[in-house]
């Protein structure tokens, strides 16, 4: 089931009521999520997201804009008529209820020719159960396992009705690192399995990068950028998208383009064909980097992070433009001497943004063939 | 697949079932307040009734359009509603006070010191918990009998001055309390009952208001003990003034100047509810254990 | 040397809660199981005749102590149920609204801080028909073209309706307070939840509410049995002091009467019976736990 979101609004009063100004959590949104896709929306706490999601499930209702799915406009109908599965960041297990108890909770829910016999109930709520391997955990109450196993639960309550549209509220947030890989691993897999169109809601772009077919990254309540996450991640539309993807984060200088060459702090680093003079803001990606003897960029060498594969060195510029120290990845085959002062660089054209000073908008240029 | 009109129908019968639903709340809770509201309606409407107007109404009206305050003098002349009235503060405001000199540094003793014996103590103190005040009463009432304190202050204040649940109470947020701050002050060479006023009791400041909050509202309303100890008007708490108001007061039922007296016992507590409200109902349902 | 200086200030700030408590609880606590098992003590005297179980007897075939046994259990098994479920209904529907709520929290509480006997005041009048006037509960029956009836001197039912009915009215902040805060704890993921998967409002009652709030539940419960079976001032307030001859005397209201007012000093009748009444209170507390303990959840 594809969904389509057409300007979506949704505003809130402000806390503070003597203002009387509203807060816009969710602003003009337009996007549509195809069919069987698992979608992550992506964005800083507060940015709106799980006000989106919220909107999709039905659990509260737009100011303006409309929902459809498919072709069917759910936008005034209530949750329970949208055929929607919602795990929640706290999994809203009940606690006085066994696994099997939870699972089959929404199939007693359903009424009149929609009900499923006796045996059909057990048989799917079964199935959900071995989607998401907790079978053997069937007669435990959720307060007697572990966090992933309730996630799991969560899930298989989700999906037992055959949701069209399966929606995740931060489903990893409460779980420890380890469980976070292997459990965001297990929904990518039950995705699949299922087809089921899928968003979930998360901070953490790792996370929604590494599931996701599409992301939607959002800041203030305005999407910034729609895509996958690869063509998200190579051509951000702006700084902010730049700033949020990747670890380590990007760096950004304050630079100059003047005559179709990039300056940054006076010495000319980079050839950048088509681009406009004027100040701008360079972001470049820790990979970008390559060591060279002869490369036009120099930085202050202040230590060498060890990763195993590759290092990372840490520099300092004077046109940094953020709080954080420059990192560049490079292969820890290239260790540059500790004794050295300065590293210089040659930076590969692909994997610098330009972005303007003021509207820190992306500003494009040729690159060369990779 | 329903069609759009079919999912327009069924988004406003949803919102017009929510509507009546809140509708049917709105007036339940509404008709619950006004049953809880109206004794006290009443109370206030004739005690503004003249005793003329008020007898001669067979049926009675619910409202005036000659309202007098002529029960509220005659509540204070006739019979000794102010005496009944100080005598309450009076009561209240010993019996609270000891009661805090009593407990403050019990709790204080079980959550801070350690000393030999403390814990059998205090596991007797909780024992006593489940004592019911009816139980003991009865002994109490000889006791003060014996001691020649019948119709005195002091009959009526002293078995009314501990409780072991306010003690508990106490204790456990005084316990709460992290040693590092008990420990800073012992090297700073703060004594313990300096440590115990100016650091412990100010941090626990809201649950000291609730006991006291408590302990007042017990006060003013309580009836059996004061009943049982004084027959003397001369030291009759608001309850019993009440009582000996409607069996003997004002000559021949009198309700018009009963009900200003009513209104009158009735407004400190209610004043102080209206003041201190978030207070009050915390502390009654963090300390409604008692009960 | 300091361990017994330690163990000294111990006992120094304890000094005075122990001898209050000593004096005022514990001693009386003692002596209560003595006084009721002495025969025939005279309070002037302080002398008695021996010991025994005479006055358990005494009061067991004590009119006045069934007529109070009776009174107290119709109340019971009347206003503990009753209470509870109407405060449940207003809870809910207290916590499913937002505009007001405060208003209608602040005013349900209000009996909570009135005098008892100030209000019982109120209620008689409300319910006595006496010859001047019906009485406006009395104008309402007549609206619906029933007959006078004189709730606080006529017939037994109609005496106890009011006891019941004020017994009610004034338990319900208390549990109205609990049951609300109860419910707000209750973590809203879990309506939501059911909303997404089209639960009936019914079925969220049934189903996560009261399962989630039944330990709040049992406990006011078994504090509603408590309260109930020591109910004593409600009637007072209603009936005057006089109880016996109204015949709606409770146990306490017994217990009272034995030790002091028209009956007269019996301290061993009043001790018999205020153990008669704790053995009652206490069976139907464990009574209770027992059944909270399989009917709780988690």
């Amino acid at each position: 089931m594809k969904v389509v979101l057409q300007n979506l609004t949704k505003k809130f009063p402000s806390r503070n009521k003597k203002s009387g100004d509203e807060v816009i959590a969710v602003n003009n949104f337009n996007f549509e999520i195809p069919d069987g896709k698992l979608i992550g929306l992506l964005g800083p706490s507060g940015c709106g997201k799980s006000t989106a999601l919220n909107l999709i499930s039905g659990l509260i209702e737009p100011t303006s804009g409309k929902i459809f799915f498919g072709d069917d406009d759910v936008t005034h109908l209530p949750p329970e008529n949208r055929g929607v599965g919602l795990v929640f960041q706290s999994y809203a297990l009940y606690p006085h209820l066994t696994v099997k108890q939870n699972i089959m909770f929404p199939l007693q829910n359903l009424k009149g020719s929609e009900r499923p016999s006796r045996e059909e109930m057990e048989r799917r709520v079964l199935e959900a159960a071995r989607l998401v391997q907790i079978e053997a955990l069937m007669d435990r109450k959720p307060g007697e396992m572990s966090g992933g196993q309730q996630q799991r639960v969560a899930i298989a309550r989700a999906v037992v009705k055959m949701p069209k549209v399966l929606l995740l509220d931060e489903p990893l947030s409460n779980l420890d690192a380890r469980l976070r890989l292997q459990t965001r691993e297990e929904i990518r897999r039950i995705q699949r399995d299922t087809g089921i169109t899928t968003v979930f809601v998360t901070h953490d772009q790792e996370e929604a990068m590494s599931i996701s077919d599409m992301i939607v990254v959002m800041k203030d309540g305005v999407v910034q950028q729609i895509g996958r996450p690869q063509d998200v991640y190579d051509s951000p539309v702006n700084l902010f998208v730049s700033k949020f993807l990747g670890t380590p984060p990007i760096n950004v200088f304050e630079g100059k383009v003047g005559g179709g060459r990039l300056h940054i702090g006076g010495e000319a680093v980079l050839d950048v064909p088509g681009a406009p003079d004027g100040s701008v803001f360079v972001g470049i990606r820790p990979e970008g980097f390559v060591l060279d003897e002869n490369g036009p960029f120099t930085c202050q060498l202040t230590g060498v992070e060890v990763m195993g594969r590759d290092i990372s060195v840490v520099c300092r510029h004077a046109a940094n433009a953020q709080t954080a120290a420059i990192r560049a990845i490079i292969s820890a085959e290239n260790r540059p001497k500790d004794s050295a002062k300065d590293v210089r660089f040659a930076l590969k054209p692909y994997k610098v943004f330009l972005f303007g000073r003021d509207s820190e908008e992306r500003i494009e240029f040729q690159t060369p063939k990779r | 697949m329903a069609n759009s009109n079919d999912f327009d129908r069924i988004g406003r019968a949803s919102r017009s079932r929510r509507a009546l639903v809140r509708a049917i709340t709105y007036f339940l809770l509404t008709f619950w307040a006004l049953m809880v509201l109206f004794p006290y309606y009443w109370m206030l409407l004739t005690s503004v009734k003249s005793y003329s107007a008020y007898n001669s109404e067979y049926v009675p009206t619910f409202f005036t359009l000659s309202p007098t305050f002529e029960n509220y003098a005659s509540a204070f002349s006739e019979v000794p509603l102010a005496r009944y009235f100080m005598n309450s503060i009076l009561f209240t405001v010993v019996t609270t006070a000891l009661m805090m000199l009593v407990i403050v540094p019990a709790a204080f003793a079980f959550a801070r010191l350690e000393f030999r014996g403390k814990n059998l103590v205090f596991s007797l103190f909780l024992a006593l918990m489940m004592i019911p005040n009816e139980l003991v009463i009865i002994t109490n009432y000889q006791t003060i009998t014996g001691w020649g304190l019948r119709n005195s202050f002091a009959g009526l204040i002293l078995p009314s001055v501990t409780s072991v649940f306010y003690i508990y109470l106490l204790r456990e947020n005084f316990a709460q309390i992290p040693d590092e701050l008990y420990n800073a002050a012992k090297v700073d060479g703060t004594t313990d009952l300096k440590y115990l006023t100016r650091v412990m009791m100010p941090i626990c400041k809201p649950t000291i208001i609730t006991i006291v909050i408590l302990k007042v509202i017990e006060c003013w309303n309580s009836y059996v003990w004061p009943r049982l100890v004084t027959d003397d008007p001369a030291y009759f708490l608001v309850s019993n003034g009440i009582q000996e108001i409607r069996e003997n007061g004002f000559g021949r039922e009198n309700i018009p100047a009963m009900m200003a007296a009513v209104v009158v016992i009735s407004v400190p507590l209610i004043a102080l509810f209206l003041i201190f409200r978030n207070k009050v109902m915390a502390g009654v349902s963090r300390g409604g254990i008692k009960g | 040397m300091a361990n017994k200086a330690n163990n000294l200030k111990g006992w120094l700030y304890l000094l005075p809660a122990i001898l209050f408590l000593g004096f005022f609880m514990v001693y009386p606590l003692v002596d209560v199981f003595i006084y009721s098992f002495e025969e025939g003590y005279n309070s002037a005297s302080q002398t008695f005749f021996g010991v025994g179980l005479y006055n358990y007897s005494y009061v067991l075939h004590d009119p006045y102590f069934l007529q109070a046994l009776k009174n107290t259990f119709i109340l019971v098994v009347i206003t503990v149920p009753l209470s509870t479920v109407i405060a449940l209904l207003i809870s809910v529907g207290l916590n499913s609204i937002t505009p007001l709520k405060k208003l209608y929290q602040t005013v349900y509480f209000l009996p909570y801080v009135t005098n008892t006997l100030a209000v019982g005041l109120v209620f008689m009048i409300l319910f006595k028909k006496t010859a001047y006037t019906d009485g406006l509960a009395n104008l309402i029956l007549a609206w619906f073209g029933k007959g006078p009836v004189d709730f606080i001197d006529g017939p037994y039912w109609a005496k106890m309706f009011v006891l019941c009915f004020y017994t009610i009215w004034a338990v319900m902040p208390f549990k109205v307070l609990i049951l609300t805060s109860a419910l707000a704890s209750v973590n809203q993921d879990y309506y939501n939840a059911a909303k997404v998967d089209g639960t009936s409002p019914f079925r969220v009652f049934r189903k996560i509410t009261l399962p989630m709030i039944s330990p709040m539940i049992f406990y006011l419960v078994i504090t509603g049995f408590i309260g109930a079976f020591k109910a004593y001032s409600d009637a007072v307030a209603l009936f005057g002091t006089n109880l016996n001859a109204a015949e709606m005397n409770t146990i306490v209201g017994y217990v009272y009467d034995m030790l002091y007012g028209d009956s007269g000093g019996y301290p061993s009748y009043a001790s018999a019976a205020a153990i008669l009444l704790f053995a009652v209170v206490f069976t139907i507390t464990l009574i209770n736990l027992s059944i909270s303990k399989k009917n709780v959840h988690y």
